[in-house]
C-alpha cells in the first residue's frame, strides 16, 4: 500500500508541481532554449511521416484522455450506444498505432540520419523512448482492457479528480492491472520530465497568432507623446526586449 | 497620411565587377557561427543564374511572398491556416541541400601527415556532420558561370523568354551577364512578419528594420518560406531563424552597413525615404500592371510641407527629415527614375532598389579589321584571330536595342514585374547621361545631339551632371546620409536607460547562448 501511495499519490503530486515550477523557470531563465528545434531544415523526407503521424496521432489521443478526463458523464452517456463507443474505441487506437509508427519512425531517423546525430543529446532520446514505451502500453490497453474509454471515464477520471481535488483516492487505480499502472505512472513521469526536455515547445504553440493582426511594428516608445512638450515626462519601457 | 521613415538602399548593378566583398565583410561580422556557416545574408548571384538558394525565384516551389485574392492579398505559402497547419512539416522550405552543406578543410593534415611517398591532402569535411564529404555545391557555386545548362539556363526568369530568346542569350559570341548582390529588402509589407506564428518577427517603426527577437523565436519556419527573397535563415544548431539586420548597430551609431561600407565597387547607396503607411495595403493589393507605379508613388516627397508636417506629428526627427530631404536613394528612385524593385510582383514592397545594368543590353559586339594591330605585336604575342570587337562605345541613345545581348523581356522579369518599358526608360536615361558625358569629355559627340538625347529622357544637364557626380564621384557622406539616430535616443532603443542610472559598471555578462536541451 505504501508503495502505491508513492506512485499513485506523491509522483503525482512531485510531477505537476516540477512541471508548473520547472516550467515558469525555465523559460523565465532561459527563454531563448525555448524552441521547438526543427530539424526538418537538415533532414524532411522522413520527418514528413514521422512528424505528420507522431503530432496529429498525439494530438488526438492527448484530446481524448483530456475530455475523458473533464467530462466522464458525457462520455459515458455516448459510449452508452455501442455502435458509438465502438467507432470513439477504434478511432483512438487508430491514433495511437499512428503515434506508434510516426514515433518510431522518428526515433529510427534520430538514430540513423548522420545530420539529426549532430542535433540529438540524451534527452532527446530518453524521452522519445519514455513516449515510445508509453505509446505501446497504451496500444496493448486499448486490445486488451476493453473499453478504455467507459472504465477511465468511470473508474480513472475520479482518481484523477481526487488529484485536483487534493483529497486522492487511490482504491480503484490499486486495482488496476499492472499494465494500466505503469501507464498511469509513465504519464505522470513524462509531465514532470516536460521541464527538461524539448516537450517545453507545446506550451509556446502559437495560438496567439490566430488573433493578431499579421503585421507588427514596433515603436521604442511613442514618440508622438514623447515629443508633445505639453506632456510629462512618463515611463516609456521599450517593447522590444 | 501617416508618415514613416524607413532606411532605404539602392544598388547601382552596372558598377558591381562581383568581387564578394560585401558577402565577406557581412560573413565575418554576423554569420562566423556554428548553424550559420551556410548563411549569406549578403550574396551576390551571377544572374542569369539559379542562385541562392538554388532557383529562389521561383514560388511554384518554395511558395513565397503574397498572391492576390478577390479582396485584397494572402500569404502564398504561409499565413494563419496554411501556417498553422503545416506546423509539424512545412512541405515549402528550403532545405539545406538547397543551399549548400557548409564545409571546411582539414589543414591541419597537410603539416601532421606522417611522412610518406605521397603528397599529403587536405580532405574537405562538412560542417555539420564534421565527416568527410564529396562537395557538391559551395558559396558562389555558380559564380561567373552563365550560359551553363546547370546554372544559367535553369534561372527562373527565362520561363517568358521565347526558346530562341534564349538560345541568343546564350550563343557562346553573344554570352553576357551581370552581377545581383541581394540583402534583405527590408519591405514595407513584410511576408516573413505576417507568417510568423509566434510574432518574433517585427518592423522597427523608427527605421524599418525589420529583425527577429532570438528570444521569442521558436523555429516554426514560416518566414523561411515566406520570404519570397529567401532572406530568413534557419540556424539549425540554435532552433531559431536569423536574418539581415542591415548593421542596425552601426546605422544607430552613424555608420554605413558592413556590406556596404566594404563595397569596393561603391555600387551601394542608403538613405532615409519617407512613406505613407496608410497606403501599404493599397498598394500591395494592386493589380500587377500597376504596381511598380503605386510602390513609387507611396514613397513621398520631403520637400512636400504636407508630407512635412504629417511626419513631424508623427514624431520624426528634424534631422530625419532633413536626411530624408539629401537621401541619395530618393533622388535614384523617385526624382530621377532610375531605380527599380526587385521582383515586384512578390508584393512585399522592398525597399532596396536596384538600378538596371546597362553594359549586358548596350555593349555590342562588331566585326573589325584587327590584322593591323596583330602586326604590331611582338611575334611571340599570343594573338586570337578573331575580328571581334566588345565595344560599349554608343553615340546612338537607343540604336543598339537590335543588337543588344540581353533581351528586355529578360530584366523586366526582374525589376519590373515584367513590364518592358519601365526597364527600357531607365536604361536610356542611363544611356543619355553616358553620351552626354562623352560629349562633355571626349567631345566626339556634337552638342546638340547630346542635348537631343537628354530631352529625349526628359532630363535637363544640371540633372545629368547630378546623376554623374552620384554614380561616379560620389563621397562616403554622399552615399551614405544616415540619419542620426540621436545616441541619446539610441541606447533606449536597447534598454531602459531609467534602471541604469545609479548602479555601477557595464551591467551584466550573459551566458553564451547555446543550443537549448
Amino acid at each position: 500500500m505504501t508503495f502505491n501511495n508513492f506512485l499513485f499519490v506523491a509522483l503525482p503530486y512531485i510531477a505537476i508541481i516540477t512541471f508548473v515550477i520547472g516550467s515558469i523557470q525555465r523559460y523565465r531563465a532561459t527563454g531563448f532554449k525555448v524552441s521547438s528545434l526543427s530539424s526538418q531544415f537538415l533532414e524532411g523526407r522522413k520527418l514528413y511521416f514521422g512528424s505528420m503521424a507522431f503530432h496529429w496521432g498525439i494530438l488526438a489521443v492527448f484530446m481524448g484522455h483530456l475530455i475523458t478526463f473533464l467530462f466522464p458523464t458525457a462520455t459515458l452517456a455516448w459510449n452508452s450506444n455501442p455502435v458509438r463507443l465502438i467507432v470513439l474505441e477504434v478511432m483512438a487506437f487508430t491514433f495511437g498505432l499512428s503515434i506508434l509508427i510516426g514515433l518510431t519512425g522518428l526515433f529510427l531517423r534520430r538514430l540513423s540520419t548522420p545530420r539529426i546525430k549532430m542535433v540529438t543529446n540524451r534527452m532527446d532520446l530518453i524521452i522519445e523512448l519514455l513516449l515510445l514505451s508509453q505509446v505501446v502500453l497504451g496500444c496493448w490497453i486499448a486490445l486488451g482492457y476493453r473499453w478504455g474509454a467507459s472504465w477511465f471515464a468511470s473508474d480513472l477520471s475520479p482518481y484523477l479528480w481526487s488529484i485536483v481535488k487534493l483529497n486522492p483516492q487511490i482504491e480503484a487505480v490499486s486495482a488496476m492491472p499492472p499494465v494500466i499502472r505503469t501507464h498511469i505512472v509513465g504519464a505522470f513521469v513524462i509531465i514532470g520530465m516536460i521541464p527538461f526536455t524539448r516537450l517545453m515547445h507545446f506550451l509556446v504553440a502559437p495560438f496567439h497568432y490566430i488573433f493578431r493582426p499579421l503585421q507588427l511594428v514596433m515603436w521604442t516608445w511613442d514618440r508622438r507623446r514623447v515629443r508633445d512638450p505639453k506632456t510629462v515626462w512618463t515611463v516609456h519601457r521599450p517593447k522590444n526586449n | 497620411m501617416d508618415i514613416r521613415s524607413q532606411i532605404s538602399m539602392v544598388f547601382h548593378l552596372d558598377k558591381c565587377i562581383g568581387c564578394h566583398t560585401c558577402s565577406v565583410a557581412c560573413k565575418n561580422i554576423w554569420t562566423d557561427r556554428k548553424g550559420a556557416e551556410y548563411m549569406w545574408w549578403n550574396n551576390v548571384e551571377t544572374k542569369p543564374g539559379t542562385g541562392y538558394p538554388t532557383k529562389w525565384e521561383d514560388q511554384s516551389i518554395y511558395k513565397g511572398g503574397w498572391e492576390k485574392t478577390d479582396d485584397g492579398i494572402a500569404l502564398k505559402g504561409a499565413g494563419k491556416q496554411k501556417g498553422l497547419l503545416n506546423i509539424f512539416h512545412n512541405p515549402n522550405m528550403p532545405m539545406i541541400d538547397d543551399y549548400y552543406e557548409p564545409f571546411t578543410y582539414k589543414y591541419l593534415d597537410l603539416i601532421e601527415a606522417p611522412a610518406g611517398d605521397d603528397q599529403p591532402t587536405a580532405r574537405p569535411v562538412s560542417l555539420i556532420t564534421g565527416k568527410p564529404i564529396d562537395i557538391k555545391m559551395g558559396p558562389n557555386w555558380d559564380d561567373d558561370l552563365s550560359g551553363t545548362q546547370d546554372y544559367a539556363r535553369n534561372d527562373p526568369n527565362l520561363k517568358n523568354l521565347s526558346l530562341a530568346e534564349q538560345e541568343a542569350m546564350f550563343q557562346l559570341e553573344r554570352m553576357a551577364f551581370f552581377y545581383l548582390p541581394r540583402i534583405c529588402n527590408h519591405c514595407l509589407n513584410p511576408a516573413c512578419v505576417a507568417s510568423c506564428p509566434s510574432g518574433a518577427i517585427y518592423k522597427r517603426g523608427e527605421d524599418g528594420v525589420v529583425l527577429i527577437n532570438q528570444n521569442v523565436c521558436r523555429a516554426w519556419r514560416m518566414c523561411v518560406t515566406a520570404c519570397p527573397y529567401k532572406k530568413s535563415y534557419y540556424n539549425w544548431n540554435t532552433g531559431k531563424s536569423e536574418k539581415c539586420i542591415l548593421c542596425y548597430p552601426r546605422i544607430e551609431a552613424g555608420l554605413a552597413p558592413a556590406c556596404m561600407h566594404s563595397c569596393v565597387g561603391r555600387i551601394r547607396y542608403l538613405g532615409v525615404i519617407l512613406y505613407d503607411a496608410d497606403r501599404i495595403h493599397e498598394v500591395a493589393s494592386a493589380s500587377d500592371k500597376d504596381l511598380i507605379d503605386k510602390h513609387m508613388n507611396i514613397l513621398m516627397n520631403p520637400f512636400d510641407p504636407e508630407v512635412i508636417a504629417s511626419a513631424k506629428k508623427n514624431g520624426i526627427a528634424d534631422s530625419t527629415i532633413h536626411a530624408a530631404q539629401n537621401s541619395p536613394t530618393y533622388k535614384f528612385v523617385k526624382k530621377w527614375k532610375l531605380a527599380l524593385p526587385l521582383h515586384a510582383e512578390f508584393r512585399t514592397l522592398p525597399m532596396l532598389f536596384y538600378v538596371p545594368p546597362l553594359l549586358p543590353v548596350m555593349a555590342s559586339l562588331k566585326e573589325v579589321n584587327q590584322s593591323k594591330q596583330n602586326e604590331k605585336l611582338n611575334p611571340i604575342a599570343k594573338v586570337w584571330d578573331d575580328n571581334w570587337l566588345y565595344d560599349t562605345s554608343t553615340e546612338e541613345l537607343w540604336g543598339t536595342i537590335a543588337q543588344a545581348r540581353f533581351p528586355l523581356k529578360y530584366l523586366a522579369s526582374l525589376f519590373s514585374a515584367g513590364d518592358e518599358e519601365k526597364v527600357k526608360e531607365r536604361l536610356k536615361k542611363l544611356m543619355a547621361v553616358r553620351i552626354y558625358r562623352r560629349f562633355k569629355t571626349v567631345g566626339d559627340i556634337p552638342e546638340k545631339k547630346a542635348h537631343d538625347v537628354l530631352k529625349d529622357v526628359g532630363y535637363t544637364p544640371e540633372m545629368a551632371d547630378e546623376v554623374y557626380c552620384l554614380t561616379s564621384l560620389a563621397k562616403f557622406d554622399d552615399r551614405f546620409v544616415i540619419p542620426a539616430a540621436h545616441r541619446e535616443q539610441a541606447i533606449e532603443m536597447l534598454e531602459f536607460t531609467g534602471d541604469k542610472k545609479g548602479s555601477t559598471g557595464f551591467g551584466f555578462k550573459e551566458e553564451t547562448m547555446e543550443r537549448g536541451l
